[in-house]
Protein backbone atom coordinates (compact mmCIF):
# COMPACT_ATOMS: atom_id res chain seq x y z
CA UNK A 1 0.00 0.00 0.00
CA UNK A 2 1.25 3.30 -1.22
CA UNK A 3 1.55 6.05 1.55
CA UNK A 4 4.14 9.08 0.82
CA UNK A 5 5.63 10.77 3.58
CA UNK A 6 4.87 13.92 2.27
CA UNK A 7 1.65 14.16 2.34
CA UNK A 8 -0.99 14.50 5.19
CA UNK A 9 -4.53 12.26 5.27
CA UNK A 10 -8.37 11.87 6.77
CA UNK A 11 -9.53 8.99 8.81
CA UNK A 12 -11.90 8.82 5.29
CA UNK A 13 -9.05 8.44 3.11
CA UNK A 14 -8.81 11.80 1.83
CA UNK A 15 -4.76 12.86 1.49
CA UNK A 16 -4.08 16.50 1.60
CA UNK A 17 -0.55 18.41 -0.07
CA UNK A 18 0.55 21.61 0.87
CA UNK A 19 0.96 24.24 -1.79
CA UNK A 20 1.66 27.44 -0.32
CA UNK A 21 -1.67 29.07 1.11
CA UNK A 22 -3.61 26.43 -0.78
CA UNK A 23 -3.93 22.20 -0.29
CA UNK A 24 -4.66 19.87 -3.31
CA UNK A 25 -7.13 17.04 -1.80
CA UNK A 26 -7.35 13.35 -3.43
CA UNK A 27 -7.69 10.08 -2.45
CA UNK A 28 -5.08 7.35 -1.26
CA UNK A 29 -4.36 4.08 -2.56
CA UNK A 30 -5.97 2.21 -0.32
CA UNK A 31 -9.00 4.35 -0.65
CA UNK A 32 -8.97 3.88 -4.76
CA UNK A 33 -8.28 0.07 -4.33
CA UNK A 34 -11.41 -0.44 -2.24
CA UNK A 35 -13.19 1.64 -4.65
CA UNK A 36 -12.06 -0.04 -8.05
CA UNK A 37 -12.87 1.09 -11.22
CA UNK A 38 -14.37 4.59 -11.17
CA UNK A 39 -16.79 5.26 -13.51
CA UNK A 40 -17.84 8.93 -12.41
CA UNK A 41 -16.48 11.94 -10.18
CA UNK A 42 -18.95 15.04 -9.15
CA UNK A 43 -16.80 17.51 -8.00
CA UNK A 44 -17.26 20.87 -5.91
CA UNK A 45 -17.45 24.39 -7.99
CA UNK A 46 -14.60 26.40 -7.86
CA UNK A 47 -15.54 29.30 -5.35
CA UNK A 48 -17.48 27.25 -3.03
CA UNK A 49 -17.40 28.08 0.81
CA UNK A 50 -17.20 25.22 2.42
CA UNK A 51 -17.19 23.52 5.86
CA UNK A 52 -14.61 20.51 7.42
CA UNK A 53 -16.13 17.13 6.95
CA UNK A 54 -18.87 18.89 4.36
CA UNK A 55 -19.46 16.41 2.22
CA UNK A 56 -18.22 18.17 -1.24
CA UNK A 57 -17.35 15.60 -4.09
CA UNK A 58 -18.82 11.71 -5.11
CA UNK A 59 -17.30 9.35 -6.34
CA UNK A 60 -18.82 6.34 -8.06
CA UNK A 61 -17.59 2.63 -8.85
CA UNK A 62 -19.51 0.03 -10.71
CA UNK A 63 -21.40 -1.10 -7.46
CA UNK A 64 -21.62 2.11 -5.29
CA UNK A 65 -21.18 5.99 -4.57
CA UNK A 66 -19.16 7.09 -2.17
CA UNK A 67 -18.81 10.77 -0.53
CA UNK A 68 -15.62 12.76 -0.23
CA UNK A 69 -15.55 15.44 2.71
CA UNK A 70 -13.42 18.59 2.94
CA UNK A 71 -10.54 17.82 5.23
CA UNK A 72 -10.61 21.33 6.54
CA UNK A 73 -13.04 24.94 6.01
CA UNK A 74 -12.33 26.96 3.28
CA UNK A 75 -12.81 28.18 -0.48
CA UNK A 76 -12.51 25.51 -3.57
CA UNK A 77 -9.57 27.26 -5.80
CA UNK A 78 -9.51 24.60 -8.03
CA UNK A 79 -10.86 21.12 -9.93
CA UNK A 80 -9.49 18.20 -11.39
CA UNK A 81 -11.39 18.39 -14.40
CA UNK A 82 -9.60 15.71 -16.57
CA UNK A 83 -11.45 13.45 -13.97
CA UNK A 84 -14.95 14.44 -15.81
CA UNK A 85 -13.71 12.43 -18.90
CA UNK A 86 -11.18 9.81 -17.59
CA UNK A 87 -12.42 8.85 -14.08
CA UNK A 88 -9.84 5.75 -14.21
CA UNK A 89 -6.96 8.33 -13.57
CA UNK A 90 -7.49 8.04 -10.11
CA UNK A 91 -7.23 4.63 -9.99
CA UNK A 92 -4.10 4.54 -12.22
CA UNK A 93 -2.47 7.94 -10.31
CA UNK A 94 -4.49 8.36 -7.20
CA UNK A 95 -1.49 10.65 -5.45
CA UNK A 96 -1.03 12.68 -9.02
CA UNK A 97 -3.15 12.48 -12.02
CA UNK A 98 -5.45 11.97 -10.47
CA UNK A 99 -5.50 14.54 -7.74
CA UNK A 100 -9.66 16.02 -6.90
CA UNK A 101 -9.99 19.43 -6.10
CA UNK A 102 -7.26 22.47 -4.79
CA UNK A 103 -8.82 24.54 -1.51
CA UNK A 104 -7.88 27.88 0.26
CA UNK A 105 -8.02 27.16 3.52
CA UNK A 106 -9.47 29.70 6.56
CA UNK A 107 -7.29 28.37 8.44
CA UNK A 108 -3.70 26.94 7.71
CA UNK A 109 -3.69 25.91 11.41
CA UNK A 110 -6.85 23.26 10.87
CA UNK A 111 -4.14 21.31 8.89
CA UNK A 112 -2.31 20.55 12.12
CA UNK A 113 -5.30 18.46 12.97
CA UNK A 114 -4.49 16.00 9.89
CA UNK A 115 -2.67 12.66 10.50
CA UNK A 116 0.61 12.32 9.04
CA UNK A 117 1.61 9.33 7.21
CA UNK A 118 2.21 6.85 9.94
CA UNK A 119 -0.62 7.57 11.75
CA UNK A 120 -3.02 7.21 8.66
CA UNK A 121 -1.60 3.42 8.14
CA UNK A 122 -2.69 2.93 11.52
CA UNK A 123 -5.96 3.40 10.51
CA UNK A 124 -5.91 1.05 8.38
CA UNK A 125 -7.19 -2.79 8.54
CA UNK A 126 -3.85 -5.36 8.04
CA UNK A 127 -3.62 -6.79 4.97
CA UNK B 1 -25.13 -15.64 20.07
CA UNK B 2 -26.53 -16.85 16.80
CA UNK B 3 -23.69 -16.57 13.83
CA UNK B 4 -25.06 -17.54 10.34
CA UNK B 5 -21.50 -18.10 8.28
CA UNK B 6 -22.20 -17.77 4.64
CA UNK B 7 -22.08 -20.95 2.13
CA UNK B 8 -18.75 -21.48 0.47
CA UNK B 9 -18.78 -22.87 -3.01
CA UNK B 10 -16.39 -26.19 -3.78
CA UNK B 11 -13.92 -23.12 -5.61
CA UNK B 12 -14.01 -20.30 -2.41
CA UNK B 13 -10.35 -21.38 -1.87
CA UNK B 14 -9.50 -20.67 -5.42
CA UNK B 15 -10.79 -17.65 -5.12
CA UNK B 16 -9.31 -16.12 -1.64
CA UNK B 17 -5.68 -18.28 -3.89
CA UNK B 18 -6.56 -15.32 -6.38
CA UNK B 19 -7.59 -12.76 -3.79
CA UNK B 20 -10.62 -11.93 -5.12
CA UNK B 21 -12.56 -9.26 -3.38
CA UNK B 22 -15.64 -11.61 -1.39
CA UNK B 23 -19.01 -10.65 -0.71
CA UNK B 24 -22.03 -12.29 0.71
CA UNK B 25 -24.62 -12.91 -2.20
CA UNK B 26 -27.77 -14.91 -1.23
CA UNK B 27 -26.58 -16.27 1.67
CA UNK B 28 -22.77 -17.23 -0.14
CA UNK B 29 -19.43 -15.99 0.20
CA UNK B 30 -18.78 -15.11 -3.30
CA UNK B 31 -16.16 -13.75 -5.79
CA UNK B 32 -17.74 -10.19 -7.35
CA UNK B 33 -14.51 -9.38 -8.86
CA UNK B 34 -11.01 -10.52 -9.27
CA UNK B 35 -8.89 -7.73 -10.87
CA UNK B 36 -11.85 -4.85 -11.55
CA UNK B 37 -15.23 -5.37 -13.02
CA UNK B 38 -14.79 -3.16 -16.03
CA UNK B 39 -11.87 -5.59 -16.85
CA UNK B 40 -13.46 -8.93 -16.67
CA UNK B 41 -16.52 -7.23 -18.43
CA UNK B 42 -14.42 -6.48 -21.71
CA UNK B 43 -12.41 -9.66 -21.85
CA UNK B 44 -16.14 -11.20 -21.58
CA UNK B 45 -17.20 -9.47 -24.20
CA UNK B 46 -14.09 -9.31 -26.27
CA UNK B 47 -12.92 -13.00 -25.36
CA UNK B 48 -14.41 -15.27 -22.91
CA UNK B 49 -13.84 -15.45 -19.08
CA UNK B 50 -15.09 -18.23 -16.37
CA UNK B 51 -17.35 -17.59 -13.43
CA UNK B 52 -18.00 -19.80 -10.59
CA UNK B 53 -21.71 -19.49 -10.44
CA UNK B 54 -22.22 -23.33 -8.23
CA UNK B 55 -24.19 -20.88 -5.15
CA UNK B 56 -27.29 -21.62 -7.98
CA UNK B 57 -29.70 -24.48 -7.12
CA UNK B 58 -30.15 -27.59 -9.39
CA UNK B 59 -32.87 -29.73 -8.68
CA UNK B 60 -33.27 -33.28 -10.37
CA UNK B 61 -37.16 -34.12 -11.88
CA UNK B 62 -38.11 -37.55 -12.59
CA UNK B 63 -40.67 -40.52 -12.78
CA UNK B 64 -43.71 -41.10 -15.22
CA UNK B 65 -45.59 -37.66 -14.06
CA UNK B 66 -42.55 -35.38 -13.82
CA UNK B 67 -43.39 -34.04 -17.52
CA UNK B 68 -47.19 -33.42 -16.02
CA UNK B 69 -46.62 -31.86 -13.12
CA UNK B 70 -43.75 -29.36 -14.55
CA UNK B 71 -45.60 -28.23 -17.46
CA UNK B 72 -48.35 -27.47 -14.89
CA UNK B 73 -45.52 -25.73 -12.24
CA UNK B 74 -43.93 -23.88 -14.80
CA UNK B 75 -44.98 -21.45 -17.76
CA UNK B 76 -42.92 -22.63 -20.18
CA UNK B 77 -43.95 -25.51 -21.80
CA UNK B 78 -42.55 -28.91 -20.68
CA UNK B 79 -44.41 -31.63 -22.86
CA UNK B 80 -42.77 -30.47 -26.31
CA UNK B 81 -39.26 -30.12 -24.98
CA UNK B 82 -36.54 -32.79 -26.86
CA UNK B 83 -34.07 -34.29 -24.97
CA UNK B 84 -30.86 -32.23 -24.26
CA UNK B 85 -33.10 -29.13 -24.82
CA UNK B 86 -33.97 -26.32 -22.40
CA UNK B 87 -36.35 -23.30 -22.24
CA UNK B 88 -36.22 -20.65 -19.68
CA UNK B 89 -39.67 -19.43 -17.68
CA UNK B 90 -41.52 -18.80 -14.22
CA UNK B 91 -42.26 -20.98 -11.25
CA UNK B 92 -45.83 -18.60 -10.68
CA UNK B 93 -47.37 -18.37 -7.34
CA UNK B 94 -51.55 -18.73 -7.42
CA UNK B 95 -51.57 -14.87 -7.49
CA UNK B 96 -49.55 -15.10 -10.76
CA UNK B 97 -46.46 -13.14 -8.95
CA UNK B 98 -42.70 -15.13 -9.69
CA UNK B 99 -41.54 -17.27 -7.02
CA UNK B 100 -38.74 -17.87 -9.57
CA UNK B 101 -37.33 -17.75 -13.08
CA UNK B 102 -35.34 -20.75 -14.09
CA UNK B 103 -34.46 -22.66 -16.88
CA UNK B 104 -35.62 -26.34 -17.26
CA UNK B 105 -33.86 -28.89 -19.38
CA UNK B 106 -35.05 -32.33 -20.82
CA UNK B 107 -32.62 -34.83 -19.76
CA UNK B 108 -34.36 -38.01 -20.69
CA UNK B 109 -38.24 -39.35 -21.65
CA UNK B 110 -39.04 -38.98 -17.82
CA UNK B 111 -36.48 -36.66 -16.41
CA UNK B 112 -36.12 -32.79 -16.18
CA UNK B 113 -33.13 -30.43 -14.60
CA UNK B 114 -34.49 -27.31 -12.79
CA UNK B 115 -31.67 -24.46 -12.47
CA UNK B 116 -33.28 -22.13 -10.11
CA UNK B 117 -31.24 -18.75 -8.39
CA UNK B 118 -29.59 -19.31 -5.17
CA UNK B 119 -32.08 -16.92 -2.96
CA UNK B 120 -34.65 -18.71 -4.29
CA UNK B 121 -33.89 -22.03 -3.44
CA UNK B 122 -35.76 -23.15 -0.70
CA UNK B 123 -39.02 -21.48 -2.06
CA UNK B 124 -38.87 -23.03 -5.51
CA UNK B 125 -38.34 -26.30 -3.86
CA UNK B 126 -40.89 -26.46 -1.22
CA UNK B 127 -43.62 -25.03 -4.08
CA UNK B 128 -42.75 -27.74 -6.38
CA UNK B 129 -42.40 -30.27 -4.03
CA UNK B 130 -46.01 -29.46 -2.13
CA UNK B 131 -47.42 -30.02 -6.13
CA UNK B 132 -45.77 -32.90 -7.13
CA UNK B 133 -47.38 -36.25 -7.78
CA UNK B 134 -46.66 -39.10 -5.21
CA UNK B 135 -44.69 -40.78 -8.41
CA UNK B 136 -42.77 -37.79 -9.31
CA UNK B 137 -39.64 -38.01 -7.34
CA UNK B 138 -37.94 -34.82 -6.69
CA UNK B 139 -34.07 -34.03 -5.68
CA UNK B 140 -32.47 -31.41 -5.06
CA UNK B 141 -28.80 -32.33 -6.46
CA UNK B 142 -27.47 -28.51 -5.25
CA UNK B 143 -24.52 -29.53 -2.82
CA UNK B 144 -23.25 -32.52 -5.18
CA UNK B 145 -23.06 -29.56 -7.78
CA UNK B 146 -20.67 -27.52 -9.22
CA UNK B 147 -21.32 -24.91 -12.18
CA UNK B 148 -19.18 -23.08 -13.92
CA UNK B 149 -19.97 -20.78 -16.53
CA UNK B 150 -17.46 -20.23 -19.35
CA UNK B 151 -18.63 -17.51 -21.30
CA UNK B 152 -17.46 -15.17 -24.63
CA UNK B 153 -16.98 -15.48 -28.47
CA UNK B 154 -13.42 -17.45 -28.04
CA UNK B 155 -15.24 -19.56 -25.38
CA UNK B 156 -15.10 -23.32 -27.06
CA UNK B 157 -12.00 -22.75 -28.56
CA UNK B 158 -10.12 -21.17 -25.30
CA UNK B 159 -11.72 -24.19 -23.74
CA UNK B 160 -11.06 -27.05 -25.96
CA UNK B 161 -7.18 -25.76 -25.96
CA UNK B 162 -7.02 -25.66 -21.88
CA UNK B 163 -8.91 -29.02 -21.78
CA UNK B 164 -7.05 -30.47 -24.53
CA UNK B 165 -10.01 -32.11 -26.04
CA UNK B 166 -12.85 -31.29 -28.39
CA UNK B 167 -16.44 -30.39 -26.90
CA UNK B 168 -19.64 -31.58 -28.89
CA UNK B 169 -21.74 -29.46 -30.88
CA UNK B 170 -24.48 -27.71 -29.48
CA UNK B 171 -26.79 -25.56 -30.45
CA UNK B 172 -28.12 -21.91 -28.32
CA UNK B 173 -30.53 -23.43 -25.45
CA UNK B 174 -29.25 -27.14 -25.97
CA UNK B 175 -27.27 -29.14 -23.65
CA UNK B 176 -25.98 -32.73 -23.20
CA UNK B 177 -23.95 -35.46 -21.22
CA UNK B 178 -20.74 -34.95 -21.35
CA UNK B 179 -17.89 -37.38 -19.74
CA UNK B 180 -14.51 -35.20 -19.26
CA UNK B 181 -11.81 -37.13 -17.95
CA UNK B 182 -14.00 -39.57 -16.80
CA UNK B 183 -16.24 -36.99 -15.24
CA UNK B 184 -19.70 -37.11 -16.27
CA UNK B 185 -20.93 -33.65 -16.17
CA UNK B 186 -23.52 -31.68 -18.19
CA UNK B 187 -22.82 -29.42 -20.61
CA UNK B 188 -25.38 -26.33 -22.29
CA UNK B 189 -24.91 -23.65 -24.70
CA UNK B 190 -26.50 -21.24 -22.51
CA UNK B 191 -25.33 -18.23 -19.88
CA UNK B 192 -26.44 -14.66 -18.75
CA UNK B 193 -24.14 -12.51 -20.27
CA UNK B 194 -25.28 -12.26 -23.96
CA UNK B 195 -22.26 -13.83 -25.24
CA UNK B 196 -21.65 -17.15 -27.00
CA UNK B 197 -20.93 -19.84 -23.85
CA UNK B 198 -21.30 -22.45 -21.81
CA UNK B 199 -22.66 -23.45 -18.36
CA UNK B 200 -20.87 -26.28 -17.17
CA UNK B 201 -22.72 -28.39 -14.16
CA UNK B 202 -20.41 -31.05 -12.87
CA UNK B 203 -19.90 -33.20 -10.02
CA UNK B 204 -18.67 -30.71 -6.79
CA UNK B 205 -15.68 -32.92 -6.18
CA UNK B 206 -14.45 -32.16 -10.09
CA UNK B 207 -14.60 -28.34 -9.37
CA UNK B 208 -11.47 -27.64 -8.53
CA UNK B 209 -9.75 -29.99 -11.28
CA UNK B 210 -11.71 -28.51 -13.67
CA UNK B 211 -11.31 -24.75 -12.97
CA UNK B 212 -7.21 -25.33 -12.53
CA UNK B 213 -7.54 -26.72 -16.15
CA UNK B 214 -9.58 -24.23 -17.73
CA UNK B 215 -7.25 -20.93 -15.88
CA UNK B 216 -4.24 -22.90 -16.51
CA UNK B 217 -3.11 -22.03 -19.75
CA UNK B 218 -3.55 -18.53 -18.99
CA UNK B 219 -5.96 -17.23 -22.03
CA UNK B 220 -8.76 -17.68 -19.99
CA UNK B 221 -9.28 -15.49 -17.12
CA UNK B 222 -11.57 -15.89 -13.94
CA UNK B 223 -14.56 -13.24 -14.23
CA UNK B 224 -16.72 -12.51 -10.71
CA UNK B 225 -20.19 -11.57 -10.24
CA UNK B 226 -19.94 -7.67 -10.30
CA UNK B 227 -19.36 -8.30 -14.19
CA UNK B 228 -21.81 -10.59 -14.01
CA UNK B 229 -23.92 -8.07 -13.35
CA UNK B 230 -23.08 -5.18 -15.53
CA UNK B 231 -23.26 -8.12 -18.38
CA UNK B 232 -26.45 -9.13 -17.71
CA UNK B 233 -28.06 -5.39 -16.82
CA UNK B 234 -26.36 -4.57 -21.06
CA UNK B 235 -28.76 -7.13 -22.32
CA UNK B 236 -31.23 -6.59 -19.92
CA UNK B 237 -32.01 -9.66 -18.62
CA UNK B 238 -34.02 -9.53 -15.02
CA UNK B 239 -32.74 -10.75 -12.16
CA UNK B 240 -34.83 -12.44 -9.65
CA UNK B 241 -35.51 -9.93 -6.75
CA UNK B 242 -34.74 -6.57 -8.57
CA UNK B 243 -37.13 -6.83 -11.46
CA UNK B 244 -38.77 -9.87 -10.76
CA UNK B 245 -40.78 -10.63 -7.62
CA UNK B 246 -43.20 -12.97 -5.67
CA UNK B 247 -45.88 -9.62 -5.68
CA UNK B 248 -45.41 -8.89 -9.73
CA UNK B 249 -46.25 -10.45 -12.39
CA UNK B 250 -43.82 -11.42 -15.51
CA UNK B 251 -46.24 -9.43 -18.07
CA UNK B 252 -45.16 -6.13 -16.44
CA UNK B 253 -41.06 -7.38 -17.88
CA UNK B 254 -41.81 -9.12 -21.18
CA UNK B 255 -45.63 -9.32 -21.68
CA UNK B 256 -46.68 -12.96 -22.68
CA UNK B 257 -42.82 -14.29 -23.49
CA UNK B 258 -41.91 -17.17 -21.86
CA UNK B 259 -45.22 -18.40 -21.24
CA UNK B 260 -47.10 -20.92 -22.84
CA UNK B 261 -50.55 -20.00 -22.60
CA UNK B 262 -52.63 -22.87 -24.18
CA UNK B 263 -51.99 -25.02 -21.91
CA UNK B 264 -52.91 -24.53 -17.87
CA UNK B 265 -50.61 -23.51 -15.52
CA UNK B 266 -50.38 -22.53 -11.86
CA UNK B 267 -50.83 -18.53 -11.89
CA UNK B 268 -52.18 -18.57 -15.55
CA UNK B 269 -55.71 -17.26 -15.36
CA UNK B 270 -53.90 -14.35 -13.39
CA UNK B 271 -51.62 -13.36 -15.77
CA UNK B 272 -54.25 -13.36 -18.79
CA UNK B 273 -55.99 -11.02 -16.46
CA UNK B 274 -53.03 -8.68 -16.94
CA UNK B 275 -52.73 -9.46 -20.53
CA UNK B 276 -56.00 -8.46 -21.35
CA UNK B 277 -56.44 -5.06 -18.97
CA UNK B 278 -52.52 -4.39 -19.42
CA UNK B 279 -50.04 -4.24 -16.79
CA UNK B 280 -50.12 -0.92 -14.91
CA UNK B 281 -46.33 -0.60 -15.20
CA UNK B 282 -43.47 -2.16 -17.49
CA UNK B 283 -40.02 -2.89 -17.32
CA UNK B 284 -38.21 -0.84 -19.51
CA UNK B 285 -34.55 0.48 -20.13
CA UNK B 286 -32.90 3.92 -19.23
CA UNK B 287 -30.28 5.51 -20.73
CA UNK B 288 -28.12 8.25 -19.39
CA UNK B 289 -26.40 10.63 -20.98
CA UNK B 290 -23.02 10.36 -18.62
CA UNK B 291 -21.47 8.14 -16.59
CA UNK B 292 -23.28 8.84 -13.72
CA UNK B 293 -25.69 5.86 -12.74
CA UNK B 294 -28.98 5.63 -11.03
CA UNK B 295 -29.52 2.91 -8.45
CA UNK B 296 -32.23 0.47 -7.88
CA UNK B 297 -35.08 2.68 -5.49
CA UNK B 298 -34.43 6.41 -7.38
CA UNK B 299 -37.37 7.52 -9.00
CA UNK B 300 -38.19 8.33 -12.69
CA UNK B 301 -39.74 11.73 -13.72
CA UNK B 302 -41.21 13.37 -16.14
CA UNK B 303 -43.29 16.97 -16.21
CA UNK B 304 -43.05 16.92 -12.50
CA UNK B 305 -44.95 13.62 -11.72
CA UNK B 306 -43.43 10.15 -10.66
CA UNK B 307 -43.48 7.77 -13.19
CA UNK B 308 -41.26 4.88 -12.54
CA UNK B 309 -38.79 3.21 -10.13
CA UNK B 310 -35.56 1.96 -10.98
CA UNK B 311 -34.99 -2.03 -10.08
CA UNK B 312 -31.40 -1.94 -11.02
CA UNK B 313 -28.77 0.60 -12.48
CA UNK B 314 -24.87 1.05 -13.28
CA UNK B 315 -22.15 1.68 -15.42
CA UNK B 316 -22.58 -0.31 -18.19
CA UNK B 317 -18.69 -0.67 -19.89
CA UNK B 318 -19.96 -1.80 -23.43
CA UNK B 319 -22.43 1.29 -23.68
CA UNK B 320 -20.07 3.78 -22.43
CA UNK B 321 -22.51 5.59 -20.41
CA UNK B 322 -24.53 4.27 -17.32
CA UNK B 323 -27.55 2.57 -18.37
CA UNK B 324 -30.87 0.91 -15.76
CA UNK B 325 -33.95 -0.69 -15.75
CA UNK B 326 -37.14 0.58 -14.23
CA UNK B 327 -41.03 -0.58 -13.69
CA UNK B 328 -42.43 2.96 -15.64
CA UNK B 329 -46.00 3.52 -15.48
CA UNK B 330 -47.62 2.04 -18.77
CA UNK B 331 -49.25 5.43 -19.79
CA UNK B 332 -45.59 6.74 -20.05
CA UNK B 333 -43.68 3.65 -21.35
CA UNK B 334 -43.27 5.01 -24.69
CA UNK B 335 -39.45 3.87 -25.42
CA UNK B 336 -37.63 6.93 -27.17
CA UNK B 337 -38.79 9.51 -25.17
CA UNK B 338 -37.61 11.94 -22.17
CA UNK B 339 -37.43 11.54 -18.37
CA UNK B 340 -35.31 11.94 -15.32
CA UNK B 341 -33.73 9.72 -12.93
CA UNK B 342 -33.61 11.68 -9.54
CA UNK B 343 -30.16 10.34 -8.05
CA UNK B 344 -29.27 12.04 -4.62
CA UNK B 345 -31.32 15.14 -5.17
CA UNK B 346 -30.34 16.07 -8.88
CA UNK B 347 -32.73 15.14 -11.81
CA UNK B 348 -30.36 13.31 -14.29
CA UNK B 349 -31.61 13.09 -17.97
CA UNK B 350 -32.46 9.89 -19.42
CA UNK B 351 -34.16 8.05 -22.64
CA UNK B 352 -36.65 5.54 -21.98
CA UNK B 353 -35.15 2.33 -24.14
CA UNK B 354 -36.40 -1.10 -25.00
CA UNK B 355 -33.47 -3.60 -24.31
CA UNK B 356 -31.07 -5.16 -25.07
CA UNK B 357 -28.89 -1.47 -24.72
CA UNK B 358 -25.93 -3.89 -25.96
CA UNK B 359 -26.47 -5.62 -29.30
CA UNK B 360 -23.56 -6.82 -30.57
CA UNK B 361 -23.85 -10.42 -28.16
CA UNK B 362 -22.81 -13.22 -29.91
CA UNK B 363 -25.04 -15.66 -27.67
CA UNK B 364 -27.06 -16.57 -30.94
CA UNK B 365 -23.77 -17.17 -32.91
CA UNK B 366 -23.88 -20.36 -35.14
Amino acid sequence: MNIPDDLQYTQTHEWIRQEDDEIVVGITDFAQAQLSDLTYVELPAIGDQVGVGDEIAVLESVKAASDIYAPVAGTITGVNELLQESPELLNADPYGEGWLFKLRPQNMADLDDLLEAEQYEETLPDS
Amino acid sequence: MNVKSNLKTPLHAEHLARHARMAPFAGWDMPIQYTSIVTEHQQTRQQATVFDISHMGEFDISGPTAEQDLDRLLTQRIATLANGQCRYGYLLNEAGGVIDDLTCYRRADDRFYLVVNAANRAAAADWIKAHCQSRTIFADVSDQTAKIDIQGPAARALMEEALGCALPDLNYFRATDWTYDGVSSWLSRTGYTGEWGYEWYLPTEAAVTCWQRLLAPGALQPAGLGARDTLRLEMGYPLHGHELQPDRSPVAVAGSAFMHLDKPFIGRDQVQRVLDQGPDQQLLGLRLESRRAARAGDTVWREGTQIGTVTSGSYAPSVGVAIALAYIDTAHAQPNSACTIEVRGQHLPATLTKPPFYKEGTARAT
